[in-house]
């Protein structure tokens, strides 16, 4: 217990740092864009007015030496301040708020997802190398890694929304329903499947192939061998002996692909309307709304630290090896 | 160069072999020639009217059918290629620019340089990397020098992680120490006789970068973010995207597009993984 214990505050410590770089990174950008930095915090050039950019200058005194306004923003940021935004004359913060709950359940369940079928396909292959379900697989694999996943997102709803009408194509809710507990649920459930299956299809590919080769590899092993030779069933050699190592390779690279998933999510959301941070991302695109863009970066980044976090507990889970050595 | 394949003849029978790399190859080639030949096939400017708008497929001057403005999807398609290619060769050039430096950096002289290029590099690889690409791209102003660089920035950190392990293991070779020994200077031994030696792996994942850096410049470009002056694939989609209803073509034919282009990249890069890496190859399945 103690090993896990020092291995969540070293997590910790490392968070820390990655999150000031990303501070730092922000400040930078802002005075690195064209143009003047107060003008850039505000939006477009010209569409603010003159009052409200004189407010900023004053506040992120941006007449005084750069190490003072580095000092001046990354205290504003440590006490959860994230700027104004101009456009939608709110806090960042408060935007973001308000959109993170719809982000964090569409990128959180399509993570499961990829992770639980990708694996499962992955198996299946290996169980079936050579087989015809084998090659399925590794072409279906082949062919998800190629597609944009806002076209599989479009050609999704236009399959399922708009010709078979099965799934509503947008939105997080039927608006105007006015459904409560449990329908209000199933109700959303029901709009969040097409983006989480969008969303999931990519990174499921990638698993399935990487629990392939990883099966492969493992299942020719002395461990597996002295298993068949004890005389344990297949299924239980399968799930206990091979699975169980093939699957650390899997959750490594799903720690790692946690800030694409994230990424993606830009995509998924602006294709079926999904109320989150992603939607946000293309609206403050549209409107060149930077603070928002930049409080955006840096909440998106916090999600990958909690995703990378969320995997080490996984591979803990999975391998107690893991904790043992630490 | 190539020192894994004795000669280019068995390099070629190596990634022959690999039927998914030879018509991956075949649909390369298809691409380029559309690309080169875009404005003899389809001559004048692509967001120029050329028909009338929300003309569906096969109709009379427009093969793949005309967008709600009018213009042709196919003549769209042809000159996207050209982006999309430019963009993928270039942001990779510049990723392997990049990736490569302080990956031989950090992987030649261990200890504390390794430390500070390795860390730098895990930061890079925790960023939401799109993210990054789009905030990038959006505080830039589009054009196709911020869209190259905001690609090449948010996909060296990979390329990195791979030359150090190359060059790590490469430095403790006999012929290493002995141009050590010989009194080369680390420039000359990191050029001439590390790099060369390196490259297969490099050569491999390079050819898989292009394929995400297309992918990276058409999310870019459907999100609003593409070079204003230059017609790309994933701009026709995200222009499309709101008519999908009335007008499935217009963005179900630049989609394919991406998605052939994409899968051909990625066939010939498993295949030149097979002719490169033979041990790796025989190993696998």
């Amino acid at each position: 217990m103690l090993g896990f214990a020092h291995l969540f505050a070293s997590r910790l410590v490392k968070a820390l740092a990655i999150l000031i770089a990303i501070v730092v990174m922000n400040f930078f950008l802002v005075h690195a864009a064209p143009g003047d930095p107060a003008m850039v915090m505000a939006g477009e050039a010209g569409a603010a007015d003159e009052k409200f950019v004189e407010q900023l200058r004053q506040q992120f005194g941006l007449d005084r030496p750069l190490h003072e306004q580095l000092a001046t923003y990354v205290g504003k940021i440590a006490q959860g301040d994230l700027g104004f935004s101009y456009r939608q004359q709110r806090p960042v913060w408060d935007i973001l708020a308000e959109r993170l709950p719809a982000t964090l359940i569409l990128t959180l369940t399509a993570f499961l997802l990829a992770l639980a079928a990708g694996v499962a396909l992955g198996t299946l292959a290996a169980i079936t190398v050579g087989t015809w379900a084998d090659s399925a697989i590794t072409v279906v694999a082949l062919l998800a890694y190629a597609t944009p996943i806002y076209w599989i997102g479009l050609m999704m709803s236009l399959l399922f929304s708009i010709q078979l009408g099965w799934l509503p194509a947008f939105g997080y809710e039927t608006i105007g329903a006015g459904y409560t507990g449990l329908a209000h649920a199933a109700d959303v459930a029901a709009h969040l499947i097409l983006p989480v299956i969008t969303l999931a299809l990519f990174y499921m590919a990638g698993y399935a192939r990487l629990t392939r080769a990883s099966m492969l590899e493992v299942r020719g092993q002395d461990f597996v061998k002295t298993a068949k030779a004890k005389g344990l069933s297949q299924s239980h050699i399968v799930t206990r002996h091979v699975l169980r190592n093939a699957i650390l390779p899997v959750i490594t690279v799903a720690g790692i692909q946690a800030g694409q998933l994230v990424g993606g999510s830009i995509l998924i959301e602006t294709v079926f309307a999904w109320p989150g941070i992603g939607r946000l991302a293309f609206e403050a695109v549209l409107q060149r709304d930077y603070q928002v863009l930049l409080g955006i970066f840096l909440v998106t980044s916090v999600m990958v630290i909690l995703f990378n976090i969320l995997t080490d507990i996984l591979y803990g889970l999975v391998d107690p090896r893991i904790q043992a050595a630490r | 160069m190539l020192k894994l394949s004795s000669s280019s003849g068995d390099f070629w029978k190596a990634f022959a072999r690999n039927k998914g790399a030879v018509f991956g190859l075949v649909i390369l080639a298809g691409i380029l020639v559309l690309a080169a030949f875009a404005s003899v096939l389809f001559p004048g400017d692509p967001w120029d009217m050329a028909t009338a708008p929300f003309q569906p497929p096969l109709s009379e001057g427009s093969p793949l059918g005309s967008d709600m403005l009018g213009r042709d999807i196919a003549a769209g398609i042809a000159h996207g290629a050209r982006v999309s290619l430019l963009i993928g060769l270039t942001s990779t050039a510049a990723a392997l620019a990049i990736g490569v430096t302080l990956g031989a950096l950090a992987g030649f002289h261990g200890g504390r340089v390794d430390d500070a290029i390795m860390r730098f590099t895990e930061l890079f690889q925790t960023i939401p990397n799109f993210v990054l690409a789009v905030v990038l791209v959006a505080i830039f102003t589009p054009s196709l020098t911020t869209i190259v660089a905001a690609i090449a920035i948010v996909s060296w950190p990979p390329l990195a992680r791979l030359a150090r392990a190359e060059f790590m293991s490469l430095r403790t070779r006999e012929f290493v120490q002995a141009a050590i020994t010989t009194g080369q200077s680390n420039t000359t031994i990191i050029l001439r006789q590390i790099l060369p030696n390196s490259l297969s792996p490099i050569i491999v994942s390079a050819s898989l970068m292009v394929a995400t850096a297309i992918l990276l410049e058409s999310s870019l470009s459907f999100l609003g973010l593409g070079d204003p002056n230059a017609m790309s694939w994933g701009y026709m989609i995200g222009a499309a995207r709101t008519v999908i209803r009335q007008a499935w073509w217009m963005s179900f034919f630049p989609g394919l597009a991406i998605v052939l282009t994409v899968l051909a990249l990625n066939l010939v890069g498993e295949g030149l993984n097979d002719a490169l890496n033979p041990k790796l190859a025989r190993s696998r399945g």
